[in-house]
């Protein structure tokens, strides 16, 4: 049973750390500009074309990482600067507009520069050697990426907790203008996020596209828009929400892919129910449940409105 | 005075007429983007190859320019009727395409409506031509192709289970699934059908499961894009089995993917190189004179299938143009079910469906240390 069940936690667990990666991006900007940043996907997508290229150019790749890491958080600060700032007082949905705007004009940039060809990511050594463990075959990137994005997780939240801008990022989410009277630079602050949120994304590239190693224009949008069910389902505004829900997701869309053998195996079933072809709509179904149930997600706060 | 200057007005008007030669369009009817552009663009090679061999083709005794236009239906069956449109305003006089059956469908009534007759390259489900009496195709079909490929891998392999995996709501896909698993059953083996949703990255689990089902091959008939990922994520994961895989998969891409791993990629096809020495030669002659076109042939001067075809899919509607004397769509569309020609891919005629009469395909592989395509074995299905 266990030998049976366990390459599809293990492909859960991977791709849910790399959802949560991506959904700590959507939830943070969401606590702090009430803003669903839909192209944060995009943003996903671009890093891994930019790995793409400079790997290609001859850059060699210990400097493309961190240059790649540092580009992401660049590309998230000129979005905020560029399409989000100036709208700052425009009503919510006029970003949320933009943000699709973002998101479009990304993906054609995109399309055009690669020629709607599908670009293959570069082999980084280490992560990309396979390892089997429990007998179970797989790339290190995949047991690594949990253990990664926890320990980004910890150290996020101790910059949230433990640090002056942490503190500013907390009282401009509880209240925007009045944190604005108190002498936050309200500017640097949601930059600050934006390049936080950024980064954590072009991690989340790096190890995605070690383990699914092709990228073409649309690879973000499947990511992003698991990651963003993801950061509703677990509440969005809360970073372990997003941590937990991403996960949930990614182990349930790995064991429903499976679960016809997994019962096969078992001896519930006598043949194949062709279940795995549900998978997307059991994520999809799974979080119009939670949200019947808990209208805020499982560890979104409840809002009181001010009058 | 007026007179003479109107006559030689006219003169003029004559001449100029006469020395500025006529233009006939054909329209390219190809995905430049999304999940097939990798494929539509090579068919395109073939096209923009052979236009640059022959640029001009004589019609009722008249020198024509050849102009090809282009329509991107970006491989996506709610994208491909607005570029069936933009051709159709665009006057062609017949079109070529499109690389996936799906969107050859999706655009097909557009063509059928404006009277203009279609030639599909290397669309190879049945639907395309079926019921209608403007599509033809120049290629085989999915259930010759199910068929062959079921044949090699329950007589050559020896395998019992199959494992077969196509991309959800794909017409292409889900046919060649639905001719491969009635093949491989009434051969005696049995078969295992998963589909996936479009945009799907990871296909660990999908391999995981064919593992499990202990599956002897790997049959999946899907696009470029998700066909490097199944092969990289095969190889990590030290899968054993062969990847089984339609004409969509004959590509350099794939075999690049393929290159350094043990992961044996096999596949039907419709070209082998080498069986044209002349048009391989100028191919990569051109080619590699033309930087562009080595980038959409993905980066080196190896030749896929669907560029042979692309290449014969042109010469084909020059034949036909010829054979009805005008540039009228409706007069190429009368012509062209008794068009014949010997292609580079081998004797090209139409049934009276509008089909291709083909009863052979190529099998190669991928050979793992150099990341090329080796030719196997011709199979004949009678």
């Amino acid at each position: 049973m266990w030998s049976t069940v366990f390459p599809y936690l293990l492909s859960g667990i991977s791709v849910g750390g790399q959802y949560a990666l991506i959904a700590i991006g959507y939830t943070m900007v969401y606590g702090i500009l009430r803003l669903i940043n839909f192209a944060h996907g995009d943003v996903f997508m671009v890093a891994g074309i930019i790995m793409v290229y400079m790997a290609a150019s001859g850059v060699p790749l210990w400097l493309c990482i961190p240059l790649v890491l540092l580009l992401t958080a660049l590309i998230g600060f000129v979005i905020e600067r560029v399409a989000y700032k100036p709208l700052r007082t425009a009503p919510r949905m006029s970003a949320m507009i933009s943000a699709i705007g973002v998101s479009y004009t990304l993906q054609n940039l995109v399309l055009y520069i690669t020629g709607g060809l599908n670009q293959i990511y570069p082999t980084i050594p280490w992560i990309s050697d396979s390892v089997t463990i429990f007998g179970a075959t797989t790339k290190m990137v995949t047991v690594i990426t949990p253990f990664l994005t926890l320990a980004l997780v910890v150290a996020l939240v101790m910059l949230i907790n433990h640090t002056k801008i942490g503190m500013a990022m907390r009282a401009v989410s509880r209240d925007f203008e009045t944190s604005q009277l108190m002498g936050i630079k309200i500017n640097r602050v949601i930059s600050t996020t934006f390049v936080i949120g950024t980064f954590l994304a072009g991690v989340a590239s790096l190890l995605y596209f070690t383990n699914y190693t092709t990228v073409i224009q649309t690879s973000g949008a499947m990511p992003g828009l698991k990651a963003f069910v993801a950061a509703v389902f677990g509440g969005i505004g809360s970073i372990p929400g997003a941590v937990v829900g991403a996960f949930i997701i990614g182990i349930a869309e790995n064991i429903i892919k499976g679960l016809d053998i997994i019962l096969f195996k078992a001896g519930i079933v006598s043949g194949p129910l062709g279940l795995a072809t549900f998978s997307d709509a059991f994520t999809f179904a799974l979080l119009i449940i939670i949200l019947a149930v808990k209208p805020t997600g499982l560890f979104g706060e409840k809002i009181t409105d001010k009058v | 005075m007026k007179k003479v200057l109107a006559i030689v007005l006219a003169m003029m008007l004559v001449f100029s007429v006469a020395a500025m030669a006529e233009t006939v369009k054909i329209g390219v009817f190809e995905p430049a983007s999304g999940d097939s552009g990798a494929g539509g663009k090579q068919e395109m090679l073939g096209m923009q190859y052979a236009n640059k061999e022959t640029p001009t083709v004589e019609i009722g005794g008249v020198e024509y320019d050849v102009e090809l236009v282009y329509a991107d239906n970006g491989s996506s069956t709610d994208k491909a009727p607005s570029a069936a449109q933009n051709l159709v305003s665009e006057g062609v006089s017949v079109v070529l395409g499109s690389y996936g059956s799906g969107v050859s469908i999706a655009g097909s009534q557009y063509f059928a409506d404006a009277n203009i007759p279609a030639i599909g390259v290397t669309c190879t489900n049945p639907q395309v031509t079926a019921g209608n009496s403007h599509y033809f195709r120049i290629c085989f079909l999915d259930p010759f192709q199910g068929t062959v490929l079921a044949n090699y891998a329950s007589k050559e392999l020896g395998a019992k289970t199959a494992y077969c995996l196509g991309e959800l709501g794909n017409d292409y896909d889900q046919g060649l699934l639905t001719y491969f698993k009635q093949a491989f059953e009434a051969l005696g083996g049995t078969v295992v059908t998963e589909s996936f949703p479009t945009n799907t990255a990871d296909f660990t689990s999908y391999l995981t499961n064919a593992a499990m089902y202990s599956a002897d091959v790997f049959f999946c008939p899907v696009s470029i894009a998700y066909s490097t990922q199944i092969v990289q994520q095969a190889a990590s994961q030290g899968a054993t089995f062969p990847i089984l895989g339609s004409d969509t998969l004959d590509s350099n891409v794939v075999a690049n993917a393929a290159k350094g791993t043990n992961v044996q990629v096999i596949i039907t096809t419709f070209y082998q190189e080498g069986a044209s020495p002349e048009f391989d030669e100028g191919f990569k002659a051109w080619l590699n004179e033309d930087a562009e076109a080595m980038t959409n042939n993905g980066g080196n001067d190896m030749i896929s299938a669907v560029s042979a075809m692309g290449y014969d899919a042109y010469y084909t509607a020059l034949e036909a143009l010829k054979a009805a004397g005008s540039t009228d769509s409706a007069a190429v569309m009368a012509a062209l079910p008794g068009v014949t020609l010997t292609g580079v891919s081998g004797a090209i005629a139409f049934d009276e469906v509008g089909d291709a009469i083909r009863n052979s395909a190529f099998i190669k592989k991928i050979n793992n240390e150099t990341g090329d395509w080796e030719f196997v074995t011709e199979q004949t299905v009678e």
